[in-house]
């Protein structure tokens, strides 16, 4: 347990050293681990799997976040800078400001749900594709 | 009066509410003992129930009581607040939940400090914790002394800070027996009160006027001075360019501080792996939105029903339009309901905090600054409970000291400060390959110091008759709220002191085992 409580940091000066050694069972799974089990995250960040799920994950997160802040500002600001525009009474009394801000807690379903779809047929395979490539379990 | 109901049928409700919980925190947590049980439950919680204690952490007095109460007042600018507490979640969803669940077990300071320089990056990592834990518990004790001034009717300040005392306590016990597992079940039993209430509420009310909001807006706008005005915005922040700047900034720091709190990251350690955590949020989500939904039914409903001048007029003002809206509709014993379920609020998120700050000292501090990681788990755990004890007593104190403050004040500090030490350094060190030490310890520094400096010479302490001083005149920072300065502050500060100093070629391998742990999870249980 003394162990487990380390910093992640200090565990993993040992494998430098041990890298490029192979060993004689199974050389092919041990070029992405090492012979005291610790895997080469180098050697795995370099693989096409890696590159691939981090394109993936990125191409989908960065954009979504300026869209989804992008949106929210546009109705801090209209809010506060376009007040009579934000007054404007679409039903009833309900004016669109109001409708702008509940149209927040839509989109704001819609990512959610659209990201987790996503992550489902786009990444969770990506990953379980690079964990059995390099032979390291989650 | 009338209008508070029965104190002795809401303190009964309390009581039968805590005496539950605190056996139910007693079962769960009989075998309380390695590290990972006490900070982070064992990682054993389901993503659906972590997603009930995360949104749990936000339903706290100041959004259920505050909000609605925001609404009752000031109509559209009240409901503006409550849209920043939805989006907010997105930040966590798509950019935090998962890489921290990778790369961290118990704190902030073990993903900070992944791979740089182990002790000064802890040291930050813990003073940022510390700092925005310690104001956003304020806040909530502060609450708790108008809640309990309103539903106890108990106005004189010593029997309030008696009662005050009384919930630190309870709040200390359920951390010291439960640690993290106990705190998340009183969170999710706490949540689920929480959210049958409002729905509840909010049906009756929208039944009541033929499902129409627009006409529970109709009559609402009859029973407010301001007349139709008030579903526009403006109503409470008026229109002097500093205060739509003010506004602004508020809506910034609610966006992106909230999935920055402590306590609300180290929820994310309380389930197995990144897909239960990406489940978590976005079973959040959907709580938090129906939540706020309801709110606005309620907050217009309580203007409708109860009357804006009436809310204005009762012990507690703004914050006690849910509970006599309550009165309204369900007489007394709606009301001793809410009031307990408002309580029990303020007790499981302060748990969650003292929770929290005491696991990042004991962790970070303790066993890895002054001990260097050399400390036997149950030495460490023992000093989390002891810390827990004087975060306890430190938030009596202060909750008694600020009894009567401006609650949702602090708590937008709060959440500014968070995003300004938190969000950035988070971001970076999970993204960005480049990033070291240096970089690491500016962005954190950068962005909590410039964040106190301008709060300490914001109108908010000092210059104004809604000031903590308000007699005294040290302010020249006009935005009550500075989150619009330090929070692009914090990013430049990382970015520039990166860009500056050396890459730490000792570090790439770190830096490399980071990236793919936190981009695919692969390694992140070794």
């Amino acid at each position: 347990m003394t162990k487990a409580m380390r910093s992640p940091g200090e565990a993993q000066h040992e494998y430098r050293e041990i890298r490029g050694f192979a060993s004689f069972d199974d050389p092919e799974a041990l070029s992405y681990v090492d012979s005291n089990g610790n895997p080469n995250f180098e050697l795995i960040r370099q693989t096409d799997e890696f590159r691939t799920l981090r394109r993936r994950l990125t191409s989908f997160i960065f954009p979504m976040t300026a869209l989804f802040l992008s949106s929210y500002l546009t109705f801090v600001l209209l809010s506060a800078y376009a007040k009579d525009f934000v007054s404007t009474k679409v039903i009833g009394v309900i004016n669109l400001g109001i409708l702008l801000g509940l149209g927040q807690f839509v989109t704001s379903i819609i990512i959610t749900l659209g990201y987790s779809r996503y992550a489902k047929r786009r990444l969770d395979p990506q990953r379980k594709l690079l964990a059995e490539k390099t032979g390291v379990e989650e | 009066m009338p209008t508070t109901g029965n104190p002795v049928l809401n303190l009964s409700v309390f009581a039968v509410f805590v005496l539950i919980t605190l056996y139910i925190v007693y079962r769960v947590s009989s075998r309380n003992v390695t590290a990972s049980d006490y900070y982070a439950a064992g990682s054993s919680f389901t993503g659906a129930q972590n997603g009930v204690a995360l949104s749990g952490d936000f339903l706290s007095a100041a959004s259920f009581l505050g909000i609605s109460g925001g609404i009752a007042a000031h109509g559209y600018d009240g409901f503006l607040y409550s849209v920043g507490w939805v989006v907010a979640w997105l930040v966590g969803l798509l950019l935090i939940a998962e890489g921290l669940r990778n790369t961290g077990r118990f704190t902030v300071g073990d993903v900070l400090a992944f791979r740089m320089k182990q002790r000064p990056v802890r040291a930050a990592a813990a003073n940022a914790t510390l700092v925005i834990s310690f104001f956003y518990m304020i806040a909530q004790m502060a609450g708790a002394g108008g809640l309990i001034a309103l539903l106890l009717n108990v106005s004189s300040k010593w029997g309030q800070a008696l009662l005050i005392a009384v919930v630190g306590m309870v709040m200390v016990l359920y951390v010291l027996v439960g640690g993290m597992k106990g705190t998340t079940w009183v969170q999710i039993i706490k949540a689920v009160l929480l959210l049958l209430c409002v729905t509840l509420m909010s049906v009756f009310l929208l039944g009541k006027f033929g499902f129409s909001l627009s006409a529970i807006m109709q009559q609402a706008t009859e029973n407010n001075k301001l007349g139709e005005a008030v579903l526009d915005p403006g109503a409470k922040y008026g229109f002097s360019a500093m205060s739509k700047l003010d506004f602004v900034s508020l809506a910034l720091s609610l966006v992106l501080g909230i999935a920055s709190l402590p306590h609300v990251l180290m929820r994310f350690y309380t389930v197995p792996n990144a897909s239960e955590a990406r489940r978590s949020v976005v079973w959040a989500t959907w709580t938090m939105v129906i939540f706020y939904l309801c709110t606005l039914v309620i907050g217009f409903g309580a203007m409708a029903l109860v009357g804006t001048d009436t809310i204005a007029a009762a012990p507690g003002g703004e914050n006690s339009a849910a509970p006599l809206l309550a009165f309204r509709i369900g007489g007394a014993v709606l009301l001793g309901i809410v009031s307990a379920v408002a309580f029990a609020t303020i007790l499981a998120v302060v748990a969650g905090l003292t929770l929290a700050a005491s696991a990042s000292f004991a962790h970070d501090v303790y066993a890895n600054v002054i001990k260097r990681g050399n400390v036997e788990p149950r030495r460490e755990i023992r000093v989390a409970r002891l810390t827990a004890v004087v975060v306890g007593v430190l938030s009596i104190l202060g909750g008694i000291a600020a009894n009567g403050q401006n609650v949702a004040f602090l708590v937008s500090l709060a959440l500014a400060l968070a995003a300004s030490a938190n969000l950035s350094t988070i971001l970076y060190t999970i993204f960005w390959r480049r990033f070291n030490t240096t970089g690491t310890l500016w962005s954190i520094y950068g962005g909590l110091g410039s964040c106190l400096l301008l709060i300490v010479f914001s109108p908010v302490m000092s210059g104004a008759k809604t000031s903590i001083f308000p007699d005294l005149d040290f302010a020249w920072f006009p935005l009550g709220n500075p989150g619009l300065v330090s929070i692009p502050f914090s990013f430049l500060c990382g970015f520039l002191a990166t860009v500056l100093s050396k890459p730490e070629a000792d570090k790439a391998d770190l830096a490399a085992e980071m990236e793919v742990r936190a981009i695919s999870g692969i390694g992140a249980r070794t």
